[in-house]
């Protein structure tokens, strides 16, 4: 298990050595930094790879109230099997679901490659006592969770209270075990690019194997200029202490070509060691029908409709 | 056999949109059924001129006289329906010139209107104009075309939104200005124009809280009573000409911002 | 590696994860063969008969003839723009006068993409600038400068501005139609004629500027254009009846002209080189910051008399800097000026090629040590890789020089007192970029720096509506905004 650099409890990130600095980032620059990555155009041999590559990193989602062991058995059916007359087609990466449906997902994917990723820790507000959060992810954990998406406590940072959401972090981080751990910052309520970078810095030395950006219940979600922030801490804290840590942007992401301009945007970025699932994951749902439509086009050279592919 | 022309119906323009009044009335002017707005049709029109303001005024400059020019473009192919409603070509040309000129405007306001002020002391100190916000017109009778442009151009280049309140006696001419519109790229909102009963809508417009200033150009001598109106929410009331052409005109529908920093190491 | 690392799939990367060659259609362009000299409104035949090719520098093709412009036909181009300016342009009302730029702006915008293409084929600079860049800044300059025609008093209260007459105008070959737009809106606004020279290696956009000066119903006159060498343009310096020259390009020519015209009493107004400092502080927002400086010399080849060739970086900050910019160096994309995945296009000439590389030698030879991105370069035409210096002196020829191309030297710096001297210390004065998210620290900077143009966390960013221009050997007199009119313009006051 990855072990966490000790801090004071204050919330402090040292300038050196070991951590980079926290720094601020230019809205204007880094909004047209993506913009023009954006409208990078690539070969039809690389799109192909980038829509299959795009399937296998997805985490196929459902996380909502009226969620039954029947919806979840018809998602990862899709999940295993996104396209049944195209054998080729991978698997996605994971399911994503809320924790009283963990152990359905669990018996339906055995298996096959496809992990069980559950939120926890009061998703989606965070607004919950601690311990209660903690218990949360141990039990997910022991309900066969392979991964745990877990949201920072928004109102304490904003609040000012650093080293509260931090030793959050440190303690689910302990009690999830063996599973990833995916922290949720919830950019659509942080505000600014400065305080993302400063989220993302901060859950990563707290020990998170993943960033991600939103719960997706929100209308601002993931968008190309804030992953290029978050991304950019990745780079800085790989350069600092060679921790290679995972991006997940979720939310918003409907259409096969923004999913190309995302890994475009990964590869400009950090390289193409991280053009993988273990590294990076996209949370969507609808997305899926989309890039399965994009790839029979690729194969094809025909438009597609939606009437061919399922719905679950 | 002669053909039976197909007449037009003619509507309020709120919001980018051409309804009927909300009261269904009209009232007869130039020989055509004409709407007869009402309170509730003044209500809707500033809340479509609140909403288009943000953008309008977010908008650059430089796309706000790419905007206007456009509108003289529209009104140039126009040209003929709009001398049919005002005094003639001449009056047609006059206006279109004059929207070509407050065009030119937009991004250069600016730099003879604002400055940076040489203050004592280590700052850096500069003074911006920006717009107002919600701005209630009332047109004057006379030219029906040219003034209404000559008092709507220096509102709208600054970035505010109007409600115009049409000549009474010749509405026609600011309707078919408002089709000029509507083929503009100026957003929705960004021009209402209302026709009716001059008494009834300036004294709505005059106290409407969410309104920021008021051209009294075509008041008519009611201006004294809208005058003590307006003062309810201090807004800023404009009187003018049918005729001026100046960067001042535009300016007092205009906010000064001034800025300071401290300059140091 | 834990044991959920070991057991998930290790997938293999692309080798070939590829960008497309996007090229953007050719077709859009007709090129004649062979193009005559713009004057009174017609395409005319030069006096000596002489012609010259004019090439597409990322693959030396050949792409048209255009005419050498001999003292004859200098002398026929000024006195077609004299003539027009005393019958018929000067008695134009002003308003009318605007309406013609609006008509040669909207235009430009309508062909826009027609010019951007024979932008990058004549120029060799990525078609992504000339798209993005070049051609919609060239039709604000003309919508900006064509709503002043009509307002001049308001830009010279009290001073009764008038037109000057005939105007000269020189212009360099790194954006030969933003150049031209640059000289002729104002001139025009203001109600002078001209005639203009593009530069040797690049006349073609000037070329097809006069077609839409057709289009635009422009009297004829008004604009005139010579094509050819240094002669053309000495010819139009040293002609008397011009009223007015305007150049832009290297330091060295534009001393020559001006030891050209003194004692003639024209008005001169000169835009010349740059060896510009962009100033990083530690509390920069870095990875921004690096972005600011690659634009800053890798834009247009570092064909930019304001590129920020300097990068100053403050010392406590420079492994990372260096670190992070090498990075970025990797992806950048060397080629075909017409794909719209290239950032990176031709070096404009042979010659401006051979000065790039004999100054980077010196920069070895002098003891810097150089770093470049592994890139291919295409083996047709003119091509020189990005290249960072580091370990470089203040006093080494690449720190002084202005080399023109994608070349950058590294300096580092402890204290804002120190980056400013050092910014300083140069005959130049044209801009500087400084990167700091103290605002105070912005503006002492900006006070500071001897500078025409400061940018403040950004930079290469022009407007028509903003002054641009430099101090010192870098020029005078200001192109862009209020400013801007100034050149063109005689006052009562007589100043």
């Amino acid at each position: 298990m990855a072990k966490a650099p000790a801090l004071p409890s204050g919330f402090e990130l040292p300038l050196e050595p070991r951590l980079p600095r926290i720094g601020s980032v230019d809205q204007v620059a880094v909004e047209e930094r993506a913009a023009s990555l954006a409208r990078r155009s690539i070969k039809r041999e690389a799109k192909l790879f980038a829509l299959d590559l795009a399937v296998r990193m997805m985490d196929l989602t459902t996380l909502e109230g009226q969620d039954t062991p029947g919806k979840i058995a018809a998602l990862t059916s899709k999940a295993i099997r996104p396209d049944p007359s195209d054998a080729s087609v991978p698997s996605v990466a994971a399911v994503c679901v809320y924790p009283n449906l963990v152990p359905a997902a669990v018996e339906r994917v055995r298996g096959s490659s496809v992990k069980v990723a559950s939120v926890a820790t009061a998703f989606p507000s965070g607004q919950s006592p601690t311990h209660l959060k903690v218990a949360e992810v141990r039990d997910v954990v022991d309900l066969g969770a392979d991964e745990v998406d877990m949201v920072i406590d928004r109102g304490a940072f904003l609040a000012g209270r650093y080293a509260k959401v931090y030793d959050e972090i440190v303690q689910v981080k302990e009690a999830a075990g063996h599973a990833h751990l995916k922290v949720i910052l919830e950019v659509g309520e942080l505000g600014t690019y400065d305080n993302v970078r400063r989220a993302s810095l901060l859950a990563m030395a707290a020990g998170a194997d993943f960033i991600k950006t939103s719960t997706g219940k929100l209308p601002q979600a993931a968008t190309l200029p804030v992953t290029l922030v978050m991304l950019e801490a990745i780079r800085d804290v790989h350069h600092e202490t060679g921790r290679r840590v995972g991006m997940k942007p979720a939310g918003g992401i409907r259409q096969a070509k923004q999913a190309v301009q995302y890994l475009v945007q990964l590869y400009e970025t950090l390289g193409a060691e991280w053009l993988t699932p273990d590294l990076y994951r996209l949370g969507a749902s609808t997305l899926l029908n989309d890039v399965l439509m994009q790839i029979r086009k690729e194969k094809t050279g025909r438009y597609q409709s939606p009437d061919y592919f399922t719905i679950d | 056999m002669s053909r039976l022309p197909v007449k037009k119906t003619y509507k309020l323009y709120i919001g980018g949109a051409f309804p009927r009044s909300e009261s269904g009335r009209t009232y007869e002017a130039e020989g055509q059924n004409v709407a007869r707005a009402s309170r509730k049709d003044a209500r809707d029109a500033v809340v479509a001129a609140r909403k288009a303001v943000s953008g309008w005024a977010g908008a650059t400059a430089y796309n706000r006289g790419q905007v206007l020019y456009r509108l003289a473009e529209m009104m140039e192919t126009r040209a003929g329906d709009l001398a049919a409603v005002c005094s003639g070509k001449r009056e047609v040309e006059a206006a279109i010139d004059r929207v070509v000129w407050y065009a030119g405007w937009a991004d250069k306001l600016a730099q003879v209107i604002g400055s940076s002020n040489p203050v004592s002391g280590p700052y850096f100190g500069f003074s911006i104009p920006e717009p107002t916000g919600v701005v209630a017109v009332l047109a004057p009778e006379e030219p029906a075309l040219a003034g209404l442009v000559s008092r709507l151009a220096p509102v709208i280049v600054g970035g505010n939104a109007a409600v115009v309140v049409a000549s009474e006696s010749h509405p026609l001419a600011a309707l078919e200005l408002a089709e000029a519109l509507a083929t503009s790229d100026v957003p929705g909102g960004v021009v209402n124009i209302l026709t009716g009963l001059r008494d009834e809508l300036a004294p709505i417009l005059a106290g409407h809280m969410d309104v920021n200033a008021i051209d009294l150009t075509g008041a008519n001598g009611a201006a004294p009573e809208l005058e003590r109106l307006a003062a309810d929410n201090v807004k800023r009331v404009v009187h003018g000409t049918p005729d001026e052409q100046s960067p001042w005109t535009i300016s007092k529908f205009l906010e000064i911002k001034t800025v300071w920093h401290p300059i140091g190491q | 590696m834990t044991d959920l690392e070991r057991r998930q799939d290790r997938s293999p990367v692309p080798s070939g994860w590829d960008y497309a060659p996007a090229p953007e259609a050719r077709d859009i362009l007709t090129l004649e063969e062979r193009y005559g000299l713009f004057i009174g409104g017609e395409l005319v035949e030069p006096g000596s008969g002489e012609y010259f090719p004019t090439i597409d520098p990322s693959s030396e093709e050949p792409l048209a003839e255009v005419a050498q412009a001999g003292k004859e036909d200098v002398d026929l181009a000024v006195r077609a723009a004299r003539d027009a300016f005393e019958n018929g342009w000067s008695d134009i009302s002003p308003a009318e006068r605007a309406k013609y730029l609006y008509r040669i702006a909207r235009i430009l915008q309508e062909r826009s993409r027609e010019f951007a293409v024979l932008e990058s084929l004549n120029g060799g600079k990525p078609i992504k600038e000339s798209r993005d860049v070049d051609l919609p800044l060239s039709a604000a300059h003309f919508f900006y400068y064509a709503g002043w025609a009509d307002k001049l008093e308001y830009a010279f209260p009290n001073r009764r501005p008038k037109a000057i007459g005939v105007a000269g105008q020189i212009i360099p070959w790194n954006f030969p139609l933003l150049m031209l737009a640059w000289k002729i809106a104002p001139a025009l606004a203001c109600g002078n004629t001209v005639v203009l020279k593009p530069a040797e290696t690049t006349p073609l956009t000037a070329l097809f500027f006069a077609d839409i000066c057709r289009q635009a119903e422009l009297p004829p006159g008004v604009v005139n254009i010579v094509t050819g060498d240094g002669r053309a343009g000495a010819a139009l310096v040293k002609h008397a009846g011009v009223d007015k020259i305007a150049f832009t390009g290297s330091t060295e020519v534009g001393k020559a002209i001006q030891r050209e015209l003194a004692g003639t009493g024209k008005k001169l107004t000169l835009e010349l080189g740059g060896k510009a400092a962009n100033i990083i502080f530690d509390d920069a927002a870095l990875d921004q910051a690096v972005e600011g400086i690659v634009n800053g010399i890798y834009f247009n080849q570092g064909h930019v008399c304001c590129a920020g060739s300097r990068l100053l970086v403050q010392e406590s900050i420079y492994e990372t800097t260096v670190a992070k910019l090498k990075r970025r160096l990797e992806t950048l994309r060397l080629g075909d000026p017409l794909d719209k995945n290239t950032d990176i296009g031709a070096i404009n000439s042979k010659m401006q090629l051979d000065k790039i590389t004999e100054l980077v030698e010196s920069g070895k030879q002098e003891g810097a040590e150089i770093y470049q991105p592994p890139c291919r370069l295409p083996e047709k035409g003119y091509w020189f890789a990005p290249t960072v210096f580091t370990n470089v002196a203040q006093s080494y020829r690449i720190a002084q020089e202005e080399i023109f191309g994608p070349v950058l030297s590294v300096l580092t710096f402890r204290t804002p007192e120190e980056a400013v001297e050092k910014a300083n210390n140069t005959p130049y004065g044209l801009s500087a970029g400084v990167w700091t998210e103290k605002g105070s620290r912005i503006l002492w900077m900006a006070d500071k720096l001897r500078a025409g143009v400061v940018w403040a966390n950004t930079f290469n960013r022009f407007d028509p509506a903003s002054p641009f221009g430099g101090y010192k050997e870098s020029g005078f007199g200001r192109e862009g905004g209020r400013h801007g009119l100034e050149p063109y313009l005689s006052f009562e006051d007589a100043a």
